[in-house]
């Protein structure tokens, strides 16, 4: 039920409203609405409509999670930047792809750390801008072609071996990951390990829908990690295309 | 430019497509003189391979000359007259630098599709379902060639188009199967399928060492073709009992090796629509795998079945228990194409073969439509098709 809620979140505007405090504006809502009806068929028009906008602006603070009240006093009752209340235990989705790629850990983790190759190898990110060494800021089309922005923080770097980021203020979705980059056995490259959680936007559910429809996280990161290997073995990036223009169609 | 085109079953056209350009550093784009139609082609048309989409240009036999290179690509100029692999490879990951070319890790953009049937995907291939890459083929009059800086070979003014263009696939693809069969001097090589590939198979086995190589097939003038290279004698399997023939043939012991040149297209992605497409065509399922059946029947003990014919998903009754009882060696898989251009190329500058003898049609691009029926239909003693795109022959 609470990722429910949080399905609104991928949503302009923000959350700033706690579960149990939505959930309260909800039930609330629909009681007050339910009389305001009742007021209205009892013929008493105005008043029942007044009540009834009341319970209906109560119901979309419960199920968006955003008081306008709240945002104009700057209050929030939510805890949006806390990774470890979204994604501990079952609540978040999990994600772990991993490949093999013929060059060495320090390689892949200098060509990592630079970033801007990434919109050109995961697919729906759109622009990702560095802000200082350790914030970066995402842009990508999210599920129904809504944009969604986040906030990344390296929060753990150990060079050539690990780098690990999670979401912070503002962001629109709440997420955690990894990469790390281990030497295969035999000499043969490098395996890249990727671990993601995250709070989906429209929860399990819309998770689920979205591995359906094709465009999940995990389908992201595996496609992703699969040009990035591409684009480190070979110099560019596979496609089909038969020209630059239907190339530039198909991004 | 002309090209033809996939739009449906029994549906192929020659139309007017956008002119291919360089995308990528290592490309090249190729202005195709000699183009073929492979038997697998056929698979295309009768609508066998799922993933194919209305606007997809076929052909993965072709040769031209380089008309554009990308700037990433040293190896190759304007004007060079080259050969191209039906397999693309990147020719950097661990297949390509093991030479199991075939199996390139970064050639495929829809590597993703080919996993979810095969575990994991093999290369890309030209003309040959998006599953396969979506990549543009070369029946057309141009063509863009990822890699291909590791692909296309030179090939010297000395030779006639026709005599280096079966370099892109059925040569290598007959040669491999042949190799596979690691023949010794003295050997019998029973051979399933005298279409191209068989041909080919046929006239490498006897340049391998075979003493004898036996070809069986039901279709008279591909039968006749084999026999036209000496040390080759036939089995029309519409009137002898194969396995009682290859045993009399083989004073009681069979042939040593046995190569399916046959395969079974019938494609799937899932398991269910395999099984389903099978049982709506179950003569025709059960027709083809009978040669691999047969072929491993057949087979001598401790003997080796090589498997050039393309399987595309799950076959039914293989007599695995032949198999395992006899000690039989199975090999197969995609033709790793780069690993015998050049030695192959040598052996025709040498005259040791000359391939183009299997040509019985030489088509204007126009006429692909008619070509692709009459090649299915094996009417009019098609064995072979060529075509010339852009009009000029070598």
């Amino acid at each position: 039920m609470a990722d429910g809620l949080h399905g609104t979140r991928c949503m302009r505007p923000h959350v700033n409203v706690n579960t149990a405090e939505r959930w309260a504006s909800a039930l609330g809502g629909a009681a007050i609405a339910a009389a305001g009806v009742r007021r209205f068929f009892d013929a008493d028009r105005a008043a029942g409509s007044l009540i009834g906008a009341a319970g209906a602006a109560l119901i979309w603070r419960g199920a968006t999670g955003h008081c306008h009240m709240y945002e104009a006093a700057g209050v929030s009752t939510a805890r949006d930047g806390d990774t470890r209340a979204h994604l501990s235990g079952d609540r978040g989705v999990n994600v772990e792809e991993l490949v093999t790629i013929a060059r060495t850990p320090y390689e892949l983790y200098q060509r990592w750390r630079e970033f801007d190759w990434l919109p050109r190898v995961i697919p729906g990110l759109l622009a990702v801008e560095r802000m200082g060494t350790n914030q970066s800021r995402w842009i990508a089309r999210g599920p129904g072609g809504y944009r969604v922005e986040w906030t990344a923080e390296i929060i753990n770097e150990i060079p050539p071996e690990l780098i690990a980021w999670r979401t912070s203020e503002p962001s629109d979705l709440v997420s955690a990951g990894s990469v790390q980059f281990t030497s295969a056995p035999g000499g043969r490259g490098t395996t890249v390990r990727v671990r993601l959680q995250y709070d989906p936007p429209g929860g399990k559910v819309g998770a689920a829908i979205a591995w359906l429809t094709g465009s999940s996280p995990a389908q992201r990161v595996r496609e992703g990690l699969r040009r990035f290997k591409q684009l480190m073995e070979t110099g560019e990036i596979a496609t089909s295309a038969s020209n630059a223009r239907m190339a530039g169609d198909a991004r | 430019m002309k090209a033809v085109v996939w739009h449906g079953t029994n549906d192929v056209r020659v139309e007017r497509m956008p002119d291919p350009g360089i995308v990528n550093p290592r490309d090249a784009i190729i202005r195709i003189t000699t183009t073929a139609i492979c038997g697998s082609d056929l698979h295309l048309l009768d609508g066998f391979i799922p993933t194919m989409k209305s606007g997809d240009i076929l052909g993965h036999e072709f040769m031209g000359e380089v008309v554009d290179v990308g700037k990433g690509n040293t190896s190759l100029q304007v004007g060079d007259r080259v050969v191209v692999p039906f397999t693309i490879a990147c020719g950097r990951c661990f297949f390509c630098e093991r030479q199991l070319w075939s199996a390139c890790d970064n050639s495929n953009p829809n590597a993703w599709m080919a996993e979810k049937l095969y575990g994991f995907s093999g290369s890309g291939l030209f003309g040959y379902s998006h599953m396969m890459g979506g990549y543009a083929g070369g029946q057309a009059e141009y063509a863009r060639v990822p890699f291909a800086d590791v692909g296309p070979i030179k090939i010297p003014d000395s030779l006639t188009d026709e005599q280096a263009l079966f370099l892109s696939d059925i040569l290598p693809t007959g040669y491999m199967a042949a190799e596979n069969c690691s023949i010794t001097a003295g050997d019998t090589v029973a051979v399933w399928g005298c279409g191209p590939v068989g041909q080919m198979a046929i006239v490498s086995a006897l340049l391998l060492g075979a003493e004898r190589v036996i070809a069986i097939d039901d279709v008279p003038e591909r039968l006749r073709m084999a026999m036209s290279h000496p040390g080759v004698t036939t089995i029309d399997l519409s009137t002898a009992d194969v396995f009682d023939t290859l045993k009399t043939m083989t004073g009681g012991r069979g042939p040593d090796a046995c190569i399916d040149a046959v395969g079974l297209e019938a494609h799937g992605t899932t398991a269910d629509a395999y099984l389903d497409e099978a049982k709506t065509k179950v003569f025709l399922a059960t027709d083809r795998s009978a040669a691999l059946r047969q072929a491993i029947h057949a087979c001598r003990k401790g003997g080796t079945v090589s498997i050039p014919g393309v399987y595309g998903g799950f076959i039914d009754k293989v007599p695995f228990g032949a198999a395992f009882a006899k000690g039989l060696t199975l090999k197969m898989g995609q033709t790793h194409v780069m690993r015998y251009l050049r030695p192959l190329l040598e052996r025709i500058e040498r005259g040791d073969l000359d391939p183009s003898f299997v040509i019985t049609h030489r088509v204007a691009l126009e006429d692909a439509p008619a070509a692709y029926r009459a090649f299915r239909d094996k009417r009019d003693g098609c064995i072979k098709v060529v075509m010339k795109p852009n009009g000029r022959v070598h």
